[in-house]
């Protein structure tokens, strides 16, 4: 077995206050002036280390308060309330939620698995991924010293092809090639995100944190310039038809993205002949229709395949599939052909949290890529003003490449050690065996319609309570 | 007659804090002049007399636009203004909606349902328990004339032989595992008194077994875990029922784990542990891989303490209905399935919402495959995991359970606001989840006892009721009779 693989996480603060689901409003008319004012007996000193940030003009209570409501509750006069924060309400859209964004926020900034008390308290089940549970078991383990033990679970997956059998020579000689195959820790591979105000510093902190992590950054070819050369062996460029490409700066680096489209044929040919050892993946989009593309880059050789859906998690033409289920038909289709290890199959687009990546792979799916999680990483807002050339609320591209990477190490720790506590769950050390385990996992519709469908009924007369 | 002794005396408790979060305030301006119409006409007391000033004293008795006789609209010089309560909104979550938070609270108060202005009886998930609907018979072909008395929803939890303790509960649940060390000793004193004030049990989690709670002895589950913190023969003699734990839904497949700050010296001593550091408990049991090693552990008990009974707890995997059918095999006499949107405890937010399925899938799975084994009657199934209400537990009972394991609601009871952060710190800020000394005081333990009995009294009146709408005299009527269940997703298709 390799050495154990450990994300190395570093609190990295925010650089701006975070917006929290609800404020302190706290009236100074009619105070009594207790000796004991409630204010004072905050257990969590929320009022005495009050400070009001100018730039942000945001006051720090509201990012202290623990919302115990000890204070609203204790205040003679009851000059104190909290009342809802319309600004956290309106953070991101119906797909990246608040709950999302501020988790990957607080996982960035700590590197910790999110962990409460008291229950579960969101929906009961949802559409995309939210329409899944994983399945546990009750006595079998996955190691023998628990989760994050010196035995250790695997969340490595190799990019490229497996071949289906070995063949040797008489004498006992590996007679065909080996395969030609690129590991990576964790199933994850970065992508520069479709939009935010990227600087220089930002995109080196992320390929830092590539390297660090021992995976890739994708990003278009024409970002690396020279600083970025340095980080070749972590970058998976990505070739468009459009822009033309200089031969010498693939020198070394292992994988290259073709998207999907007019060219990609020649371009990939060109680049097979120039540098054998690189790995192509194909981009192309989850659409209706993509089966034929799939078995027409099968048959031209291509051995990793990157699904790129839209960022709420649907098929690009048709937003009432998810990906998820597009996933599911595409890996069994090849299964029954017999064929699945002849490709890497990465899927991309609204993979928002580590449960995510799990559920992907469930359905069939070997990996991820990720874009807008390392931008939110960032304690991007998702406003969008970036995309209206407004400028950034959060300055993104001020960071420094350090922090960027720090923060994005952060949030993949977080979520490496939260797909470890699912696999452990379900008795599962290889990451790689988790790959269209569907029996291991439960889905609502079916599991909903076979226990309720009979409860329709109700007759004439009768009240429902 | 009635098998029934006799339930325990509501008496009217209100909050402990000085103001009582309402769903509605009422503001009064200076235009007031004291006529007391307001305090005349509102029927919940919200106004009073004070030294000749009318007051709103009790903001929080308000029932807002249900109110029938509204005193802001008959003040005569218009001096009051109806107001929904900013911090009312920003309390509780979709499965412990504000409105659940605060008609648990008036339970707890009043030892009844809430008249009007809460729904008490679901939450907003848009699922399971949510969108299932009791069906009554029209009203006038229900037996609406059965006396209270003669209603009976107690059960019995040894079905199984004649050599165990045979015991019956008057009540359909018991109060499930909640650590001492997670809540604090009131926390658990105040569970195990109200349990013991209804004839039923309340377990002790895995955290050993205070001396304090040697006094209810008969009414105590002590729990065996992975960890085995603070397990002696000694504690398993003392009680009449003990309850293997492999796993709790909030964190399915997952050891338990109490951060560091909350092993105070007390709780360390309980459970032969060092002060200070934090204690995990192992997932799962190191000795036991199969069937058998569960038979072996069952085998143990009974040879330390022959009489007792002993209940299993376990997650909600897709073979739980095999598992449950192991554990009968093995000798158990209750499967306690634990489903995964419960609990009290610390856990990571992936497993509370991913890992293994809701409770509400789980019963009538579980009850229709060991009926098909032909052993549902020689074992009792309790269910927890998300149960808040009466509904939740008639709901729950007519999918397939015999009774419940109460958790969430009696927190509540006790004025947890789910803010989810019994963990950090010096745990729970209002005096639950805690063993801060100076926090814990916070909490008086007649206060507390009264609370947990108001809110449970009521949840008994409410079955009852319900039972009578159903025209059914015993509780064990209604399980599995999923005909008295409707979903709301499944109707006229
Ligand atoms: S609600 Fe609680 S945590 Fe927040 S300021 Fe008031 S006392 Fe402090
Ligand atoms: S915070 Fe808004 S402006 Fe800044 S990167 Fe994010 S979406 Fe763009
Ligand atoms: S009815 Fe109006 S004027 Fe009369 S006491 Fe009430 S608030 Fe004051
Ligand atoms: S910390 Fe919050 S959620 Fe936990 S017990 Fe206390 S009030 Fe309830």
């Amino acid at each position: 077995m390799p050495s154990k693989y450990m994300i190395d996480t570093q609190a990295a603060p925010n650089r701006f206050k975070v917006l929290t689901r609800s404020g302190i409003i706290a009236w100074e008319e009619g105070c009594l002036k207790c000796p004991v004012c409630a204010k004072r007996e905050c257990i969590y000193g929320v009022y005495d280390n009050r400070d009001l940030d100018i730039m942000q003009m945001v006051d720090s209570i509201d990012n202290q308060c623990m919302n115990c409501l000890r204070c609203v509750q204790g205040c003679p006069k009851e000059l104190i309330h909290k009342s809802v924060n319309p600004e956290y309400e309106a953070l991101g859209d119906s797909y990246w939620t608040p709950e999302i964004i501020t988790t990957l926020w607080s996982q960035a900034e700590t590197g910790r698995i999110p962990v409460s008390g008291s229950g579960y308290s969101g929906p009961f089940s949802g559409s995309g991924f939210d329409s899944m549970w994983t399945d546990m078991s009750e006595i079998v383990r996955p190691t023998r010293d628990g989760i994050h033990g010196r035995e250790y679970i695997s969340a490595a997956i190799h990019l490229g092809k497996t071949p289906g059998h070995l063949t040797f020579t008489h004498s006992g000689d590996l007679d065909s090639k080996p395969p030609f195959l690129v590991d990576i820790p964790l199933p994850v591979v970065l992508r520069i995100p479709p939009f935010g105000p990227m600087g220089i510093n930002t995109i080196k902190g992320w390929a830092l944190a590539a390297k660090k992590l021992r995976t890739f950054l994708t990003l278009p070819y024409e970002m690396i310039d020279k600083e970025m050369v340095t980080f070749k062996e972590c970058l998976i460029p990505s070739i468009s038809p459009a822009q033309p490409y200089g031969d010498d700066l693939l020198e070394g680096v292992r994988l290259v993205e073709v998207p999907w489209g007019e060219k990609w044929k020649e371009i990939a040919q060109e680049i097979r002949e120039a540098h054998p050892s690189v790995l192509i993946s194909c981009r192309i989009p989850l659409a209706m229709g993509m089966e034929e593309m799939f078995l027409h880059l099968l048959d031209s050789g291509v051995s990793i395949i990157n699904l790129e859906g839209t960022s709420s998690g649907r098929l690009l033409d048709d937003n009432s599939v998810f990906i998820k289920d597009a996933i599911r038909s595409i890996h069994l289709a090849l299964v029954e052909r017999g064929i699945r290890d002849e490709v890497t199959i990465l899927v991309g687009g609204g993979l928002a949290m580590a449960e995510h990546v799990a559920k992907a792979i469930i359905c069939g799916a070997d990996g991820v890529v990720i874009d807008l999680p390392i931008l939110i990483a960032l304690e991007c807002r998702m406003c969008r003003r970036c995309t209206k050339q407004l400028p950034c609320p959060v300055e993104i591209d001020q960071a420094t490449s350090s922090w960027v990477a720090s923060r994005t190490i952060n949030l993949l720790g977080a979520w490496h050690k939260q797909i470890l506590e699912i696999m452990g769950a379900m008795g599962i050390r290889d990451v790689r065996r988790l790959r269209g385990e569907a029996g291991r996992a439960i889905f609502f519709e079916d599991l909903d319609r076979n226990t309720f469908r009979s409860l329709g009924e109700v007759q004439e007369g009768y009240e429902l309570e | 007659m009635s098998l029934n002794s006799k339930p325990p005396e509501v008496v009217i408790t209100p909050s402990r804090f000085r103001n009582p979060i309402g769903k509605y305030r009422l503001h009064r301006t200076d235009d007031c002049i004291g006529c007391g119409k307001c305090v005349e006409l509102c029927p919940y007391g919200v106004h009073v007399i004070q030294a000749g000033h009318v007051l709103t004293k009790n903001h929080y008795r308000c029932v807002g636009p249900e109110c029938p006789n509204p005193c802001h609209e008959a003040c005569p010089v218009g001096a009051l203004a109806l107001n929904r309560n900013p911090t009312f909104d920003t309390m509780g979550d979709l499965r412990w909606t504000p409105d659940l938070l605060l008609s648990t609270w008036y339970m707890a108060e009043n030892g009844t349902v809430p008249p009007r202005g809460l729904e008490y009886r679901i939450g907003a998930s848009d699922g399971g328990f949510d969108r299932l609907r009791l069906v009554f018979p029209p009203a006038h072909r229900s037996q609406s004339e059965a006396l209270n008395e003669d209603v009976d929803i107690g059960i019995y939890l040894n079905r199984r032989d004649g050599s165990s303790h045979h015991i019956r509960i008057d009540v359909p649940f018991y109060g499930g595992g909640m650590s001492y060390g997670s809540v604090s000793i009131i926390t658990m004193l105040s569970r195990v008194r109200a349990a013991a004030a209804f004839g039923t049990f309340c377990c002790t989690g895995e955290g050993g077994y205070p001396d304090e709670l040697k006094p209810y002895d008969d009414h105590v589950i002590t729990q065996v875990a992975t960890g085995l913190f603070g397990v002696r023969e000694e504690t398993i003699q003392r009680v009449r029922i003990a309850e293997f734990k492999y796993a709790q839904g909030a964190k399915p497949g997952l050891g338990g784990h109490l951060l560091g700050d909350k092993v105070t010296p007390a709780v360390a001593g309980m459970r032969e542990a060092v002060a200070g550091y934090p204690l995990f408990s192992p997932f799962p049991f190191h000795s036991v891989y199969s069937v058998e090693d569960h038979k072996k552990h069952v085998d143990w008990i009974k040879t330390i303490n022959p009489k007792a009974l002993i209940t299993v707890k376990v997650s909600t995997p897709t073979d739980v209905d095999m598992v449950a059918v192991g554990i009968y095999y093995a000798g158990a006499h209750i499967i306690h399935l634990d489903g995964s949107y419960g609990g009290t405890g610390a856990a990571p937010d992936i497993a509370k919402k991913n890992i293994a399925m809701p409770i509400e899938y789980a019963v009538p799975r579980v009850h229709r495959f060991l009926k098909e084994e032909g052993i549902r009657d020689k074992i009792t199934v309790m269910a927890s995991g998300g149960i808040r209400t009466p509904h939740d537990v008639a709901k729950i009972i007519a999918l397939g359970a015999d009774g419940v394991c109460t958790g969430t609601a009696e927190l509540v009871a006790l004025e947890c606001i789910r803010c989810h952060n019994c963990e950090s710190g010096r745990g729970c800020a209002r005096g639950i989840a805690t063993t801060d000394p100076e926090l814990t005081e916070l909490i008086d333990l007649e206060w507390g006892t009264q609370r947990i009995i108001n809110l449970l009294m009521a949840w008994r009146k409410e079955l009852i009721r319900i039972l009578k709408r159903l025209g059914m005299k015993s509780i064990t009527e209604l399980v599995g009779r999923t005909d008295c269940l409707a979903h709301l997703d499944y109707m006229n298709k």
